[in-house]
Order: C-alpha cells, then sequence, then structure tokens
C-alpha cells in the first residue's frame, strides 16, 4: 500500500506544495483555505497506485494538521474534498478518530462516497455498520470489487441479509448484481 | 441548441425538471445561494445548505448530463438577521471550492445598514477569492436599488467586468449597461420580465454582456423559460450564432472569469449511472 513517505517523495519537487506544508506547519488552521485550493494549487495530473497529485497533496497536508482540522476539512468539503479525506484516512494518525467520517459518507447517497467508505480504514468500522454498508453498495450498484477485504470479512450475517436480498428482488421479477450473487455462492461453499 | 442557465435554484426543483431541461437543452447551471422561503435561524444551517449545492446538487445534476456549479454568499434578505451574520466567517471555506464560481447572490433586499455592511463585505471577499459577483438587485424601489448597487460596486474597487446585476428590466437596464457590469435577465412565468419582453430588450441594447436566466427556484418559476426565450430570439430573427451567445458563450464568459468554470465533461462525473439511486427510486 502506499505510504505517506511515499506520496511525500513523489511530490517532493512541488515547490508551491512544500511551501505550503511548512505554513500549515506554523499555523494549523491555514489548511482550511488551502486544502479545498488543492487542485488549482498543485495540479491534478495523475501518479502511481491510482493517485492524483491534488489527491495526495490533499493527504499530506492532512497529515501536518491537528485530527480537528482533518474533521473539518471533511465537514465543510465538497465532494472531491471528501472524497480525498477518505482516502488519506487509513495514512494518518488518527486512530479511531475519523470512523464518524465513514459513518457520515454511508449515509449519503452518493455512490462515490459510499464507495470510498469501504477501503482500508473500514477495518475500523463495527461488523454491523460494515455489513450494512455492504448491502447498500449491492442496493445502488456499487461495484464491490472497491469493498476492502471483503472476501475476508464476508460473514454468516452478511450472507444471510444477501441471500434474504436476493430473495426479495427473485421476488419482484429483478435482477441481482452479479457481484453479489458470486459472493453469495462463494460464502455459501465456506 | 445548448443552454447554460447562469441563475436557477435547483434544490428547489425535481428530478422531472432536470430531465425536461436536459431534453431541451439545458446542459449546464449555476446556482445561487439564496432565501429559501422560510428563514434560517443560525450558521449551521447555511453550511447544510452551501454542502447541499456544492456537494448533493452537483451529484443529481451530474445524472441527468447537467453541469452544476454555485455561488456562495448570504444573502440580503437574511443579512438582517443577526442570528445569521456569522455565516459570514465561514464563507471563505466555500469561497475557495472549485464547483464556486463567484460571490452570490449579494445586493440589497430592503437596502438597510446591516444589508450595506454585508454587501460591502462580500464585495471585498470577492476581491480576495478572486470569484467575480453576481448581485441581485431588489424587486421594490428597484431604480434606486439598483443606483446604490452600482454605488456600492464602484466604492468596492472590483471590476465592473467581473459583476453581474441580476434582475433587470426595461427601467433598469440602461444604468446597468452604463456602468459597465454584466446584465441579468430573469424570465418569469407572468410577472418581471417575459421572453417576448426580453427579445425587445436585446433588439435596442444588444447581446453583449447579456445574461439570462430562469431564477426557477420555489415560486412560481419555470426552469425551461431560457429555452423559451432562445425561441423567441430566433423567432424574431436572431442568427443562431446570437442565441448561442446570449445562452451560451456569454455566461460562460462571465463565470470563466473565475478560474474553476469546468465544463471539459458536462455527461459524466465519474459516478456511475446504474448506482443512481434516484433515478431508481431510492436506497
Ligand atoms: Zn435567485
Amino acid at each position: 500500500m502506499t505510504t505517506l513517505d511515499d506520496l511525500r517523495t513523489t511530490l517532493a519537487g512541488n515547490e508551491r506544495l512544500t511551501e505550503d506544508l511548512d505554513r500549515v506547519r506554523e499555523k494549523p488552521e491555514a489548511v482550511g483555505g488551502l486544502f479545498p485550493a488543492a487542485g488549482r494549487r498543485y495540479g491534478r495530473e495523475p501518479l502511481t497506485d491510482g493517485w492524483t497529485t491534488d489527491e495526495a497533496a490533499r493527504a499530506l497536508l492532512l497529515a501536518g494538521s491537528p485530527t480537528e482540522e482533518v474533521l473539518n476539512a471533511y465537514r465543510y468539503g465538497d465532494t472531491a474534498e471528501k472524497l480525498a479525506v477518505l482516502k488519506a484516512l487509513p495514512l494518518l494518525p488518527i486512530g479511531d478518530d475519523g470512523v464518524p467520517l465513514l459513518e457520515d459518507a454511508l449515509r449519503t447517497n452518493d455512490t462515490r462516497l459510499v464507495a470510498a467508505a469501504l477501503g482500508p480504514y473500514a477495518d475500523r468500522l463495527e461488523p454491523d455498520a460494515w455489513r450494512q454498508a455492504v448491502l447498500k453498495c449491492v442496493f445502488m450498484g456499487v461495484p464491490l470489487a472497491g469493498v476492502h477485504r471483503l472476501h475476508e470479512r464476508a460473514d454468516a450475517p452478511l450472507k444471510d441479509m444477501l441471500r434474504a436480498f436476493a430473495a426479495e428482488r427473485e421476488a419482484a421479477g429483478r435482477e441481482v448484481p452479479l457481484d453479489a450473487r458470486n459472493l453469495l455462492d462463494e460464502t455459501q461453499e465456506a | 441548441m445548448r443552454i447554460f442557465d447562469p441563475h436557477i435554484h435547483m434544490t428547489s426543483r425535481t428530478t422531472d425538471d432536470y430531465q425536461r431541461m436536459a431534453d431541451s437543452g439545458v446542459r449546464a447551471v449555476v446556482e445561487p445561494a439564496f432565501w429559501l422561503g422560510q428563514p434560517r435561524t443560525g450558521p449551521g444551517s447555511f453550511t447544510d445548505y452551501f454542502d447541499s449545492i456544492i456537494g448533493w446538487e452537483p451529484f443529481r445534476a451530474s445524472q441527468f448530463g447537467i453541469r452544476h456549479h454555485a455561488t456562495i454568499a448570504l444573502n440580503p434578505k437574511e443579512a438582517n438577521d443577526p442570528r445569521c451574520r456569522p455565516v459570514l466567517d465561514l464563507l471563505p471555506r466555500y469561497l475557495a471550492k472549485d464547483g464556486v464560481v463567484a460571490v452570490g447572490e449579494i445586493g440589497y433586499d430592503s437596502m438597510t445598514p446591516a444589508e450595506d455592511e454585508a454587501f460591502a463585505a462580500q464585495l471585498a471577499l470577492a476581491l480576495d477569492h478572486e470569484l467575480p459577483a453576481l448581485v441581485h438587485t431588489p424587486h421594490r424601489d428597484k431604480a434606486r436599488g439598483l443606483q446604490r448597487s452600482l454605488d456600492v460596486v464602484k466604492e468596492s474597487g472590483i471590476d465592473p467586468g467581473r459583476v453581474a446585476l441580476d434582475h433587470l428590466n426595461e427601467v433598469t437596464v440602461a444604468a446597468a449597461k452604463d456602468a459597465g457590469v454584466w446584465l441579468g435577465f430573469s424570465i418569469y412565468p407572468d410577472t418581471k420580465m417575459s421572453p417576448d419582453r426580453m427579445v425587445a430588450i436585446l433588439r435596442e441594447y444588444g447581446p453583449e454582456r447579456v445574461l439570462v436566466n430562469s431564477a426557477a427556484d420555489w415560486g412560481k418559476s419555470d426552469p425551461l423559460l431560457t429555452v423559451r426565450t432562445a425561441e423567441a430570439m430566433a423567432k424574431d430573427g436572431f442568427s443562431e450564432d446570437d442565441v448561442d451567445r446570449v445562452l451560451w458563450r456569454n455566461p460562460v464568459e462571465f463565470y470563466a472569469q473565475s478560474g474553476r468554470l469546468d465544463l471539459s465533461d458536462v455527461t459524466d462525473t465519474g459516478a456511475t449511472f446504474a448506482g443512481n439511486s434516484i433515478l431508481r427510486g431510492g436506497s
């Protein structure tokens, strides 16, 4: 997995970012104006491992900020900013303090936010919340391929929920998404 | 025909409206922050509203292939409520967003001292954030309200070419044009301004710096009046190029001054169409 040090190395030549990271170190609240402007200030080019420059820069800005500013970045973020916070969460030294952000994202009806809430940081979600989130993905048509550790975590209660969902869909003459069907078959064998 | 509605409150509109707009050629909209009918009582309900017009509403619009940007401000009506004014301190966070292409709607409602203060403070924010400003002109006492708005704009030092004065009519258009600001016209179903009157104004004053919008919201309004105006222009003999200029290129030029207008992809924001719970009935 990509680490903060990888991102630092990749963006070491971005002078504007380097200056801004210094600014945030001196004055943490400056992140409130810099975080939203990341795309315009540092660029949006794709980097390696599925990161873009603005996402990586946002992760580094958050890594240099107190937890309160991380929570504010999400609270006041537009969708791209919220996605960047969710992506950065597993890299940040904030323990469980980011869990309410996942819960917030999972309450939305925005497929991008729901999908982003089920990355590696979702290991910190309680099993009940995680199962509901997976079921919500199936319901919304969010591909399960993006769910971190899906196959390891899929347990009997999730299987029951999926089976009930599939029965309901079949009764209505509607299709069951293939990835959900596959997961169901696979957990039935186990 | 491609239509850019530079002023419409989609928060108050249904998915049927989005569908009809998309079917009629509306491909981009700007949603200014404004009053919701029910007065708000504190900054928290403003920030939830701002979050909605920079978050959920662009997502909803994207599902119909419509690009959605917003403008952010404390509106003049609620600037009069001391419980709401602290939201001014939260505006810089929102004015830094990629999807925010102007400060607005600012301006006057009843021309009170509190409105003076909020108007001037927010023009200063527009300068700080290098954003254009969308100025609502009052519906009552219109001529005086317009003159006073132009005075405040002049005093602020903002380039008039970065300001749009909205809800103009036959009485107020000349002074606004002389001041060098953009000329906004809101086309309503039966009062204020109609497509035919709009065409007459375009004949008299020309298409330069003219912005035509529906200003559709929770009141009696019609999101397709931009389209009806385009049709009325064509019927009156305006060229296709003139129609495109007024209904697309002018608003693009005005909001592009923010440096943030992104029309690179009006049909895809990366969210899956299949995952669209709005079209499919909720999750
Ligand atoms: Zn309005």
